[in-house]
């Protein structure tokens, strides 16, 4: 069995690479901003609308950021995936609205493929290129063979559900089924044929969509009958990079909501001399760290361990999504009043928590298949 | 230690030296199995051959060099920086097994290294750091628990001496311990301010002034102790720190206590404790290997759907748990370096507290059988562990107190008191 190294692979320049991000958006990315960018219209009517900022992208192709987890060969910086995870953990402390994090998918993904297409789309992100993964079918499923696409002669028809940053990428990575099995499939965002049509989703800070293909010319990432097993060979990694941001994300919540602990006061004494308020926080901070570990463990076995890189994956993204739910939910009851309207910078992050929670499949999920694994298969109904 | 060959320095090659000095002595002096059953904490120890064997031992390691690392020369240790966490990295890996002097080590010899005077340090650290003397810990009384300040114990100063008259609860490893750290009372007009500490040789006082008696847990087990003290006489040069900052010197002892402080304890040893292929009560794979055994329905408790989703949780959390203890040696990875020490015992005590509920579950009516019972499932040992479990849920700051700490030290929350 091949062995771990004790920092996880988390050397000097990972550090760097994740303390410049943090200064970033410390910089560029304030709540006050993000609020500002993304929750000027609060009606239940408002206008369905993806709201990012593309200069922000242009800066983060400059910094190299979307080229980290590419190799070297294919123009990438060729760092660990701990690089991208670290990345992503400062991506949702940020709440950031971007297509980042779907890139980073569509990297582990096309990593996977080893065809000469694959690493051409590779090169491409690495220069800027923003990608993501149509890898759903219409219930959600990504497990083998989960997709409502079809593939003849290079042209798809059908349609991918629950699309991240659709409205965002300039590339899209699709699975379809093929006579001789499921491939994958890169399509361009304008490609003659494909409608992007926006769900209207709860998270202020991503954007979602279905994909309608109706006769789309694709380019051939790896060949019919390949596509579902580089899924799942990318999908550890997947599950590191969705952990990762709700990690973030659960830090802001946690500090924020200490932040409020520590100056609101009443009975003449602020909110965190309560244990009411004190031991629940501090159960939050307990899920975070838990999840953390998990997280940064898991994406060192994708490069060092890769053969208990799935169930150590699907710990992570268990334990991240329950802590996900746990610090939104603590986080609008501990600010009260004021936590449950809409000038309060807490439900930003509350809702891409919930919305991160399920994506590439919730806690229950994860561990019924990690019950599978590790307790084996159940025989039957017990009483 | 003056016999070690092994090299000084801190630069990162010397301690790569250290690191392979360690490996190559350890290669070669493996005490191997001890002559009966140790339990699994220092703390629970109850059988005078295991504790002998254990004071063999880490003399044997001190001797080498792989105990006290950090501690200067002139006081017995190795004079290095930074080296105990190779040497207990490497006793790890070598599955050698624990020390046996753990309150000396890790709540005595910081306490005494930081507020000693020059003649203390060097008479009670070199034998504290090679086991020769045993140590234990006079904080808990029957008033004062979580609010541990509420110290009745009260010492009177009568010229050199103090005389010293109290009752102390709870103290694992009295009845082998030459020594105790002992914190009282020499002002009862001031809570906090009233407290001085003192170091009390108790062995030697036995019969004249201290008084050991075991204490029977829920369980029905001992294993712990009250200690009575009736005109106890000690010198006042064992007093550490100045009178009425005794307070101030227990932070320091606690501070080391919840793996929070400068001085690395070197307690933990990597020997398994259960000999191979029997229960062990605290892993979630022998609780997997319960729930396969115990029939339900058509099959058994491990084909039942709920059970299952528990048993996973808890195989997450004790991943968890191991992860976050590699996590907290990697400074990058964490924000704010009490974070996860403080974190640790609270974690543990709470899941290894959580397996022996959820072996009720999987048990069910059976559960209701005691150890002495034949039919008892895994010998019945899953209640018992399950009421021991409470131990640790109590002891060394209750579960309570450590959320208040993690909140106020923390995450900055006003202190509850």
């Amino acid at each position: 069995m091949s062995q771990q190294p004790e920092n996880f692979g988390f050397g000097e320049d990972e550090a760097m690479l994740r303390d410049a991000a943090r200064k970033f958006f410390e910089d560029h990315y304030t709540p006050d901003k993000l609020h500002a960018l993304v929750a000027s219209e609060s009606g239940l009517d408002r206008p369905n609308v993806a709201a990012w900022n593309r200069d922000h992208w242009e800066q983060l192709v400059e910094l190299g950021w979307p080229a980290v987890c590419v190799p070297e060969d294919a123009g990438g910086v060729g760092m660990p995936l701990v690089a991208a995870v670290a990345l992503a953990e400062e991506v949702g402390r940020a709440g950031f609205s971007s297509p980042l994090l779907a890139t980073f998918q569509a990297t582990c993904v096309l990593n996977a493929c080893g065809t000469e297409a694959a690493r051409q789309a590779l090169r491409d992100i690495a220069g800027g290129t923003s990608t993501s993964v149509a890898i759903t079918d219409r219930r959600g499923e990504l497990g083998d063979g989960n997709t409502d696409v079809t593939c003849a002669r290079g042209v798809l028809h059908g349609e991918a559900a629950f699309v991240q940053e659709a409205r965002k990428a300039d590339r899209f990575v699709v699975r379809a089924r093929h006579a001789d099995g499921c491939g994958l499939y890169l399509v361009e965002a304008g490609a003659p044929g494909l409608t992007i049509r926006p769900d209207a989703i709860v998270d202020l800070t991503r954007d979602q969509a279905t994909l309608t293909f109706e006769g789309v010319e694709a380019v051939e990432a790896v060949p019919p009958g390949q596509g579902d097993a580089a899924i799942a060979q990318a999908l550890p990694a997947m599950l590191c990079i969705a952990s990762a941001d709700m990690v973030g994300a659960g830090e802001w919540l946690l500090q924020t909501t200490a932040e409020y602990a520590r100056t609101r006061t009443q009975f003449d004494r602020p909110l965190g001399f309560f244990q009411a308020i004190k031991h629940p926080l501090v159960n939050c901070m307990l899920d975070i760290d838990a999840a953390k570990s998990l997280t940064y463990n898991a994406a060192c076995a994708v490069d060092h361990e890769p053969e208990r890189s799935l169930a150590f994956a699907r710990m992570a993204k268990a334990a991240a999504s329950d802590m996900a739910a746990a610090t939104a939910s603590r986080a609008v009851q501990f600010h009260g009043g004021i936590g449950f309207t809409w000038e309060c910078h807490v439900h930003l992050f509350f809702k891409r928590q919930m919305h991160g929670q399920v994506l590439l499949g919730d806690a229950r999920h994860h561990r019924a298949l990690l019950a599978d694994g590790i307790i084996g298969e159940r025989r039957g109904e017990a009483a | 230690m003056s016999d070690s060959g092994a090299p000084m320095g801190a630069d990162t090659s010397e301690r790569d030296e250290f690191r392979a000095y360690c490996r190559e002595w350890l290669a070669g002096n493996h005490p191997g199995r001890p002559p009966v059953p140790l339990p699994l904490s220092q703390l629970l120890l109850d059988d005078r051959r295991a504790v002998e064997w254990l004071q063999g031992w880490q003399k044997s390691a001190y001797d080498a060099g792989l105990v006290g690392c950090d501690y200067p020369v002139a006081y017995g240790g190795g004079g290095r920086t930074d080296c105990q966490v190779i040497a207990n990295e490497e006793m790890h890996a070598a599955k050698t097994p624990y020390l046996v002097n753990i309150v000396g080590m890790g709540m005595a010899g910081p306490t005494i290294l930081f507020h000693g005077n020059e003649d203390v340090k060097r008479e009670l650290l070199p034998p504290l750091l090679s086991a020769e003397h045993i140590w234990c810990q006079g904080f808990s009384e029957p008033g004062a628990g979580s609010d541990l300040a509420n110290q009745q114990t009260f010492a009177r100063r009568d010229g050199d001496h103090w005389i010293i008259n109290g009752h102390k609860v709870w103290t694992s490893l009295a009845h082998f311990a030459d020594w105790m750290i002992l914190l009282c009372r020499t002002d009862k007009g001031d809570k906090y301010g009233g407290l001085s500490y003192f170091v009390v040789p108790i062995k030697a006082a036995l019969g004249n002034g201290v008084t050991v008696r075991p204490l029977i847990k829920m369980t029905g087990e001992t294993g712990f102790n009250e200690v009575l003290f009736d005109d106890l006489v000690v010198s006042d040069r064992y007093r550490l720190g100045a009178v009425g900052e005794g307070w101030k010197v227990a932070m320091t002892t606690l501070t080391h206590e919840r793996g929070a402080a400068a001085l690395v304890n070197p307690a933990a040893g990597g020997m398994p404790l259960e000999e191979e292929g029997g229960v062990r009560t605290s892993s979630v794979a022998s609780l997997i290997e319960l729930a396969r055994s115990e029939p339900r329905g058509v099959g058994t408790a491990a084909d039942d759907a709920t059970i299952r989703d528990e048993l996973i949780q808890l195989r997450i959390r004790e991943e968890a748990q191991r992860q976050s203890a590699r996590r907290g040696r990697v400074p990058a990875l964490t924000d704010h370096p009490a974070r996860l020490p403080l974190q640790a015992k609270l974690v543990g005590s709470e899941l290894t507290q959580d397996i022996g509920a959820l072996s009720y579950q999987i048990e069910g009516m059976r559960s209701t059988l005691h150890v002495t019972d034949e039919r008892a499932p895994a010998g019945g040992l899953y209640p018992l562990a399950y009421m021991n479990s409470f131990g640790g849920t109590i002891a060394a700051g209750t579960s309570e107190i450590q959320r208040n700490i993690l909140g106020e030290r923390v995450l900055g929350l006003p202190k509850s008191k």
